[in-house]
C-alpha cells in the first residue's frame, strides 16, 4: 500500500512539475525573460506545495498509525487479553496483522480471527482517513501555488528555501541517530549498573559472566563482572597492534611522500591501501593459523612458554591491518607541507633526512597523530582478528605470549545465542560498549587536544 | 622615444673598481635543459667577491633557473640536467667529490616567497648552526643567533620574542628572518630569488637596506624583476633573455648605456 502510494505522489509529482512550468510560460506570454525565476523553478514550486504535504502525510501516518492502532486493538479486546505476558502480546498482535494481510500466523484460532477482522476495518478506515487528507492537503497545495505563479512571483527563493530545509533534516538525521545510538547505551547500561555494582565493574579483576544460571533452576558458579581483564587485553593488544602500525605507517609514508619516484609511488600507494580493503575475518585466520603457530614455535624454539592463542599474534596482524590507515593519512599529510619549507631546509645544507626528521614531521605532526589516533580507535574496536588469534580466556596478564580477550570480544560473545534481555549477562555488554565508547571518545578528546597544543602552524 | 629612463644608482657603483674584484663564482658554457626544453644557453659568467650582482630578465628568461644552479638546487628536479662548468673560488661545483650538502652550506639562499619554518624565532636561526654542528654550547649558539638577527637587522624586533613562531612575524620581518637564517651558517655566497616580490615598500626597502650592507661580508647574487631594485642595490648587472645572457656589465653601464638594443629595449620598458 504504502509503495503504490508513494509512486502515485511519483507521477503526480511529475506532472505537476510540468504543469507549474507550462503555467509559468503562459502567465509570461512567451517573453521568458520577464519572469523571476525560470519556469523550472515553477515547476519544482508547484511539486513542493502539491506533493510535498501529501507526501508528508503518507510517511508521518504510516510511522504512527501502529502505535495508535495496537493500544486501540489491545483494549478492544482487552478481557481476552488479561492473561497474557508482554510477550504475548506482542504475538497476538504480529498474527492478527499476519492474518488480516493474508501472512502465516503463528496461531490461528477464532478470537484471533475475530480480531484480524476487527483491525482490517480499523486499518481500512485509517487508510482512508489518511488518503482523504492527503488529497486535501494536496488539492489545496496546488490551488494555492498554481494562483501564486506569476511573473513577479519569487519561485526561485521559495525553492532554495525549501533545499535548506532538506539539507537541515538530513543533517539532523544524522545527529540524531548518534544521540540515539548514544542514548540507547547509556539507559542500557544505568539498567546493568543497577544489578551490578559500578565499583565492582570498574574495579573487579575477574570476568566470569558465562558462569551465571541461566535458568533460576541450574546450578551456576558466581558471576564476576570485573571489567579490569577486558581492558588490559583491550590495551595489550591496541599497544601492540600500535607498535607495529606506527612506525611501518610513518616510514612507509615518508617514503612514498619523500623518496619513492613517482612511478613507485603511482603503484605503491594503491597497493598498500589495498589492505585495508582485506576483510578483517581474512587477517584473523592468517594471525590463527599463521602467525600464531609461528610464534609459538619460535617461542619454544628459544624455550618460552607461548601458548596457541597469544596477544602478540593478534596484535602483530592487527597492527599490519592499520598499517594502511596510518600510512595513507601520514602520506596526505606530509605531501601537504610547502615544498618551500622542504627548499628552505635544503637551501640551507640540510640533508632530506635532517629535513624529514627536523621540518617536515614537526610540521605534519598534527596530521600524523590524528592517524594514530584513529588508528587506536581502530584497533580497539576490532573484533575478529582477537577471537581467532588472542582467544576469549579473561586473563589478567600483560605478557603478550598468553591468551587475553578484549571488550569487543567480550561483547559479541554476550549478545550472541539465546539469551535473556533483562540478565546482567546480557546488559554487561552496553556496560562494555560505553566503557569502550568513553575509553575511544577521550583517547580522540586528548589527541586532539595535544594536537593543537604542539602544532607548527604553516601557512 | 629612445632615451633611457634615469636610474639611481648606489654611490658605491662607481666607487668600486669592479676589475679589481677577483671573481667569486665564474660560470663557463652553462646549460640547463629540463627534459627537452633547452631553458639556460651557453651562459658564461663571472661574479666578483663581495659585490652585489642582479640578474634580470622578462619571466621565463632563465635567471632564476642559472640561479639555483650555482647551488645545485635544480637537483631535487629529477628531469633537469646542467652541463658546464661553474666555479666557486676556481672549484667546480658540480665535480663528483664535491658534497652537495657542503656546498649549500657556503652558498645560502633566500627565496621568493618568506619560508620561515613554523618553529619560533630563535629555532629557525639555530637550525643550519645545528645541523651542522657549528656549535658546541648553548651560549655559542646564542651568540650565533643574536649575531645573525643582529646582521639580518631583526634583533630590535625580535630580541623579545625569540621564542615565538617565525610564521607570526609580519612578510618582512620573516624574510629578514630567513635572511638571518641563512646568515647564520656563515656562507660565503648568498643567493637571492626576487627576495621582495612578495613584499609591500617599506619592507623591500628594509631587505634593500639590509643587502646594502651584506655586501661588505658576502658575495651576493640577487633575481628582481624590478629593474629599479637592480639599480638600487647592485654593482653588475646581468640582462637574460629567452635562456641566453644578453649582456652583462657594471649597473652604471647596463642602465645608462646599454650596448645590445635587447638590454635596451627591456629597460626602457619596450617588453618584459
Amino acid at each position: 500500500m504504502f509503495l503504490t502510494l508513494f509512486g502515485l505522489i511519483l507521477a503526480i509529482a511529475v506532472v505537476c512539475f510540468y504543469v507549474g512550468r507550462n503555467r509559468a510560460v503562459a502567465v509570461s506570454g512567451a517573453n521568458f525573460s520577464a519572469l523571476h525565476s525560470l519556469p523550472s523553478y515553477h515547476g519544482w514550486w508547484l511539486i513542493l506545495m502539491a506533493a510535498g504535504p501529501a507526501f508528508a502525510v503518507l510517511v508521518l501516518w504510516s510511522i504512527i498509525s501502529p502505535y495508535v492502532l495496537r493500544p486501540l486493538m489491545l483494549s478492544q479486546f482487552a478481557p481476552q487479553l488479561a492473561e497474557f505476558s508482554a510477550a504475548q502480546l506482542d504475538g497476538f498482535w504480529r498474527d492478527i496483522q499476519a492474518i488480516a494481510g493474508g501472512g502465516t500466523p503463528g496461531v490461528r484460532d477464532a478470537f484471533r480471527e475475530e480480531a484480524a477482522t476487527a483491525y482490517q476495518s480499523v486499518n481500512r478506515m485509517s487508510l482512508t482517513g489518511m488518503i482523504a487528507l492527503m488529497l486535501l492537503l494536496g488539492a489545496g497545495g496546488f490551488y494555492f501555488a498554481w494562483n501564486a505563479i506569476a511573473v513577479h512571483f519569487r519561485a526561485r527563493h521559495k525553492v532554495e528555501a525549501a533545499i535548506n530545509v532538506f539539507l537541515a533534516a538530513s543533517a539532523t538525521v544524522a545527529i540524531l541517530t548518534t544521540v540515539g545510538i548514544v542514548m540507547s547505551l547509556l539507559f542500557e547500561s544505568l539498567r546493568f549498573f543497577s544489578m551490578v555494582n559500578p565499583i565492582d565493574f570498574l574495579f573487579g579483576t575477574t570476568w566470569t559472566p558465562q558462569q551465571m544460571a541461566f535458568r533460576p533452576d541450574q546450578v551456576g558458579g558466581t558471576a564476576a563482572f570485573g571489567f579490569i581483564p577486558l581492558l588490559t587485553g583491550t590495551l595489550l593488544i591496541t599497544f601492540i597492534a600500535m607498535m607495529v602500525a606506527a612506525p611501518l605507517g610513518i616510514l612507509a609514508a615518508i617514503y612514498l611522500s619523500d623518496y619513492a619516484s613517482p612511478q613507485v609511488r603511482a603503484v605503491g600507494k594503491p597497493i598498500l591501501e589495498l589492505l585495508a580493503g582485506i576483510p578483517t575475518v581474512v587477517y584473523g585466520f592468517f594471525a590463527a593459523l599463521t602467525v600464531a603457530p609461528f610464534i609459538r614455535n619460535s617461542g619454544q624454539a628459544m624455550g618460552l612458554d607461548v601458548s596457541s592463542e597469544s596477544a602478540l599474534a593478534a596484535g602483530v596482524v592487527m597492527g599490519i591491518m592499520i598499517v594502511p590507515f596510518v600510512s595513507s593519512l601520514s602520506d596526505d599529510v606530509i605531501n601537504a607541507v610547502p615544498q618551500s619549507l622542504r627548499d628552505g631546509s635544503a637551501g640551507l645544507g640540510a640533508t632530506k633526512s635532517e629535513t624529514i626528521r627536523r621540518v617536515v614531521l614537526p610540521a605534519a605532526l598534527p596530521g600524523i597523530v590524528s592517524a594514530l589516533v584513529l588508528a587506536v580507535s581502530r584497533a580497539m574496536g576490532e573484533t575478529m582478528i582477537v577471537v581467532m588469534a588472542a582467544g576469549m580466556a579473561a586473563n589478567l596478564t600483560i605478557n603478550p605470549l598468553e591468551a587475553v580477550t578484549t571488550i569487543t570480544v567480550q561483547i559479541g560473545t554476550l549478545l550472541t545465542g539465546d539469551q535473556e534481555f533483562d540478565s546482567p549477562k546480557t546488559l554487561a555488554a552496553f556496560g562494555l560498549g560505553l566503557s569502550l565508547f568513553v575509553i575511544t571518545l577521550s583517547l580522540n578528546l586528548v589527541a586532539l587536544r595535544v594536537v593543537n597544543k604542539y602544532r607548527e602552524q604553516y601557512d | 622615444m629612445n632615451s633611457l629612463p634615469t636610474f639611481e644608482t648606489t654611490a658605491a657603483t662607481s666607487a668600486v673598481p669592479t676589475a679589481a674584484l677577483r671573481p667569486k663564482i665564474t660560470g663557463r658554457n652553462v646549460n640547463v635543459y629540463y627534459g627537452e626544453k633547452h631553458a639556460i644557453k651557453d651562459v658564461n659568467v663571472d661574479i666578483p667577491e663581495r659585490s652585489v650582482m642582479a640578474f634580470i630578465g622578462p619571466s621565463g628568461c632563465g635567471k632564476s633557473t642559472f640561479l639555483r644552479c650555482i647551488n645545485r638546487m635544480n637537483d631535487t628536479i629529477s628531469v633537469c640536467r646542467v652541463t658546464g662548468d661553474i666555479r666557486i673560488d676556481e672549484k667546480d661545483i658540480y665535480d663528483r667529490s664535491l658534497d652537495v650538502v657542503q656546498l649549500r652550506a657556503r652558498v645560502g639562499m633566500v627565496f621568493q616567497k618568506p619560508n620561515p619554518f613554523p618553529k619560533s624565532i630563535y629555532e629557525n636561526v639555530a637550525y643550519g648552526p645545528r645541523i651542522h654542528g657549528l656549535v658546541k654550547s648553548k651560549a655559542e649558539l646564542d651568540e650565533i643567533v643574536e649575531t645573525a638577527l643582529k646582521k639580518a637587522s631583526l634583533w630590535n624586533e625580535a630580541k623579545d620574542r625569540l621564542n615565538e613562531s617565525g610564521t607570526g612575524l609580519s612578510g618582512g620581518q620573516q624574510q629578514r628572518l630567513c635572511i638571518a637564517r641563512a646568515i647564520a651558517v656563515s656562507p660565503e655566497v648568498i643567493l637571492m630569488d626576487e627576495p621582495c616580490s612578495a613584499l609591500d615598500p617599506i619592507a623591500t626597502a628594509k631587505i634593500e637596506e639590509l643587502i646594502d650592507e651584506l655586501k661588505q661580508n658576502f658575495t651576493i647574487v640577487i633575481v628582481t624583476h624590478s629593474m629599479q631594485q637592480a639599480a638600487r642595490v647592485s654593482q653588475r648587472t646581468a640582462f637574460f633573455h629567452l635562456g641566453i645572457l644578453v649582456e652583462e656589465g657594471t649597473t652604471d653601464q647596463i642602465f645608462t648605456n646599454p650596448v645590445d638594443t635587447r638590454t635596451r629595449d627591456y629597460i626602457t620598458g619596450r617588453f618584459g
